[in-house]
């Protein structure tokens, strides 16, 4: 039944009629919900509006998400129970933990490396005369999806033999050959790989960290930063004592974020090494064994770890946000 | 390993940036992809039905009468094969069209591996699919949806093909799969023109291989060039190579022996397999020739890695026969061209080992026009029908007349495929279990070209194996 359009006809006809029942199904909500007026009224109006969400947060994630979590405790057929052997294997196979390893390297440098960098820059080049244009050039690579600019740093760091001939097609080695070097392979010594791919993520997630801590810098009211230049304060101070504090919320929104979105990191692993020289992360670890391996529990079980490392980063953001609200 | 399973790139999963803001955005994201998925419910196919007369009259249709008159009936097939390879395939099923007044729909798609047993086991298969690993058919049998298949087409495959080709098509003892295409994979390529210059001679045995490696780098040259870098898929050229070698020095009963498990992978036949690679590829003087050291096999794609030999600073490239769509348009690949490719010998010279891959016709149903069209694609009519309209392609159909191919690479393809002597064994990475054809055969072969010893890497993967 669910048959691939073919032609691009078909594929416009199809958008159209997914938009037309998506138009339909809201109207119809939109008609019965027309019919309750009155206090009670209120009430029924709100689930008729929640109904949609709870339905497709059911079928989408909750289902899903209770499923995963049993799968994990199964075998890599999915036929028999095997307790909590596979999480053993997360936390015990060599190869595991060096996926456990690259991954709190990620999480630890990424957000902390990211924000520290856009920090600086938005203070830097905050009222500068070149402002937007210095602004543009760090934000342009957030609008590069993550496989495309994987692309461009593969490229970046590849590697040729300093024989003869051959001449450098990466610019990162052409660097190296100008200042005299040898020509490194960049992506297969580890762990230095790991770290050229999180460059990469800190380019992408720079340019996000700036643009919200810049404009909560230009948030702050001018009449606090009167009275501290009044109180002759140094800049050092400034930073310390006024805008990080006044911009704390932001900071924390913006590291939480880039938190969450580098422990689902895969692309950007999948892209320049698949995986291979011991660059492996959860996310793709995830993957490659529920996919490529055939073993459904294990990889259920990997994103089970996931689920759980996101979590506390989750509620620590919400709380962050009710405490900045009320 | 199928060639276009390799231009695959795993679907990105993008991190989300959650604010309060974009949830609304989300969910209307959502509910419109819900409503597609049940649209895409709705039958999107117009298949022609081509019966028109006139073209008929330009096709022998004798060959056809014994499928009867099928006229308004309609066969549909699911296959990874896409565009460019797909126009041939439809194009060899017009004389069956037109003949029997049958229509084919032809669907392909490159997510036809993991697509193909989520259909079977929704209760939504095609009639016919294409599969092109021996392992992936037994799983899709597994599902009880596959159709054994009939009569006609077990007599014309045990007329037409070898035994061994039987076998693969064959589970729990039960036929249920043709042959379709196939591929070389025991190739070596070089350049003709150097050879002639040098007065190098294609070598015969493996002995004579060594020799004539060890003469190039008497004259000053590295040999041979490769490259294992293929996303996440990096490092199955190696398992390739590791499988020629298998085969080679431990013949080919240890070889099926080894496929099933029933020897370990880390015993001493696959350490000697996997030590014979190690004495080309992991050897300074032999590679990596234009592309670096033993280290740079593995940051070279393999789409690159015989591209050298062009260039004159490597002379050897081992690779199947699907790498001839690696060299440029104006790259003449023949016999007295710019690059062409001898058989990688055996151990003697009347010892013909071949490895290689194919794919398989496994049907989901058993109407009368399903199981004649089945019968034709397991044919001979079919195989020089195809044969005349492609490039890149051959069977190991023994009806297929070589004289109808037209690309050299594809009739010395043919040739070895055909030779009454030669036995052909399929591609162990494609029969093994996923956790280890997939997975750890590939990972670990990376590791060890990286270097890795080969204890170390055979044991890894013996490891990895399904208990």
């Amino acid at each position: 039944m669910f048959t691939t359009a073919s032609t691009t006809a078909d594929k416009l006809l199809q958008m159209f009629a997914a938009i037309l029942l998506f138009v339909a199904v809201v109207g119809v909500i939109l008609f019965i919900a027309g019919r309750f007026t009155g206090r009670r009224g209120d009430r029924t109006v709100a689930y008729l509006y929640l109904a949609p969400v709870v339905l497709m947060l059911s079928v989408g994630l909750l289902y899903p998400g209770l499923r995963t979590i049993y799968e994990s405790f199964f075998n890599a057929a999915g036929d028999a129970f095997i307790g909590i052997d596979n999480y053993k294997t997360i936390f015990t196979d060599a190869e595991q933990l060096i996926v456990l390893r690259n991954t709190a390297f990620w999480v630890l440098l990424t957000p902390f490396v990211a924000t520290g960098v856009g920090l600086l820059y938005a203070i830097l080049v905050d009222k500068a005369r070149i402002e937007s244009f210095a602004k543009a050039l760090i934000f342009l690579p957030m609008s590069i999806s993550f496989v495309a600019a994987s692309v461009i740093w593969k490229f970046m760091y590849e590697y040729r033999p300093d024989q003869g001939n051959v001449k450098q097609i990466g610019l990162v080695n052409q660097i190296i050959v100008w200042l005299g070097g040898e020509p490194v392979q960049l992506l297969i010594d580890s762990p230095l790989n790991t770290f050229l791919l999180i460059f990469v993520m800190i380019w992408i997630q720079a340019g996000f960290a700036m643009t919200l801590l810049s404009a909560a810098i230009k948030a702050i009211p001018d009449d606090i930063i009167e009275a501290a230049r009044l109180d002759g304060v140094t800049p050092w101070g400034m930073f310390r004592f006024v805008t990080l504090p006044a911009i704390r919320p932001a900071v924390i929104v913006v590291l939480t974020t880039i938190a969450i979105g580098t422990l689902k990191v895969f692309d950007i692993v999948q892209t320049m090494t698949g995986g291979r020289f011991d660059t492996s992360v959860i996310a793709n670890e995830f993957y490659s064994q529920s996919f490529r391996s055939a073993n459904q529990g294990l990889g259920a079980a990997l994103a089970v770890v996931l689920f759980v490392l996101v979590i506390p980063i989750v509620v620590y953001n919400i709380r962050q946000l009710r405490r900045s609200e009320a | 390993m199928t060639p276009e399973a390799l231009y695959d790139i795993g679907s990105g999963m993008f991190g989300q940036r959650g604010s309060s803001r974009s949830r609304v955005a989300i969910a209307g994201a959502l509910s419109v992809g819900l409503a597609f998925s049940l649209t895409a419910c709705g039958d999107s196919d117009s298949g022609d039905s081509g019966t028109t007369d006139n073209e008929a009259a330009a096709i022998d249709c004798a060959p056809y009468t014994a499928f009867g008159d099928l006229k308004g009936k309609t066969v549909t097939i699911y296959t990874g094969i896409v565009t460019p390879e797909d126009t041939p395939h439809k194009e060899s099923y017009k004389p069956f069209e037109d003949c029997t007044g049958a229509t084919i729909k032809y669907e392909g798609d490159k997510a036809f591996e993991t697509q193909i047993l989520v259909r079977a086991k929704a209760g939504n298969p095609p009639d016919l699919a294409f599969v092109p690993q021996p392992g992936l058919l037994k799983q899709l049998v597994d599902t009880g949806k596959a159709v054994e298949a009939p009569a006609e087409t077990a007599a014309n495959v045990d007329k037409f093909f070898g035994e061994d080709w039987k076998a693969y098509g064959t589970v729990n003892g039960k036929f249920y799969a043709a042959p379709l295409g196939a591929n070389v994979k025991s190739l070596v390529w070089y350049s003709p023109a150097e050879f002639t210059e040098k007065g190098y001679t294609v070598p015969t045995t493996l002995d004579e291989l060594k020799a004539l490696t060890d003469k190039m780098v008497a004259d000053g040259k590295k040999p041979w060039c490769a490259g294992i870098s293929s996303g996440e898929a990096t490092g199955w050229p190696l398992t390739d190579w590791m499988e020629d070698m298998m085969l080679r020095l431990n013949g080919p009963e240890a070889y099926d022996k080894w496929v099933s498990h029933e020897i370990p992978f880390n015993g001493p036949e696959a350490t000697a397999a996997l030590d014979a690679v190690g004495g080309y590829l992991k050897n300074d003087a032999y590679v990596n020739g234009g592309l670096g050291d033993v280290k740079s096999i593995a940051s070279t794609t393999f789409q690159d890695a015989g591209l050298p030999i062009l260039e004159g600073t490597c002379s050897l490239h081992r690779q199947a026969s699907f790498y001839a769509a690696n060299f440029s348009k104006d790259t003449k690949v023949a016999e007295d061209g710019d690059v062409f490719a001898f058989y990688l010998p055996g151990k003697d010279a009347t010892d013909k080992p071949v490895l290689g891959g194919g794919e398989f016709v496994v049907s989901f149903a058993d109407r009368p026009e399903v199981k004649a069209f089945q019968t034709y694609l397991s044919s001979d009519v079919w195989a020089n029908t195809k044969a005349k309209l492609s490039s890149g392609w051959v069977s190991a159909n023994k009806g297929l007349d070589p004289n109808n191919l037209t690309n050299p690479i594809d009739k010395l393809s043919a040739t070895i495929l055909l030779d009454p002597n030669a036995t052909f064994r399929f591609d162990a990475s494609d029969l093994m279990p996923g956790a280890v054809g997939s997975n750890a055969f590939w990972k670990q072969t990376t590791s060890w070209i990286t270097g890795q010893d080969t204890k170390t890497t055979l044991d890894n993967i013996e490891k990895a194996w399904p208990q």
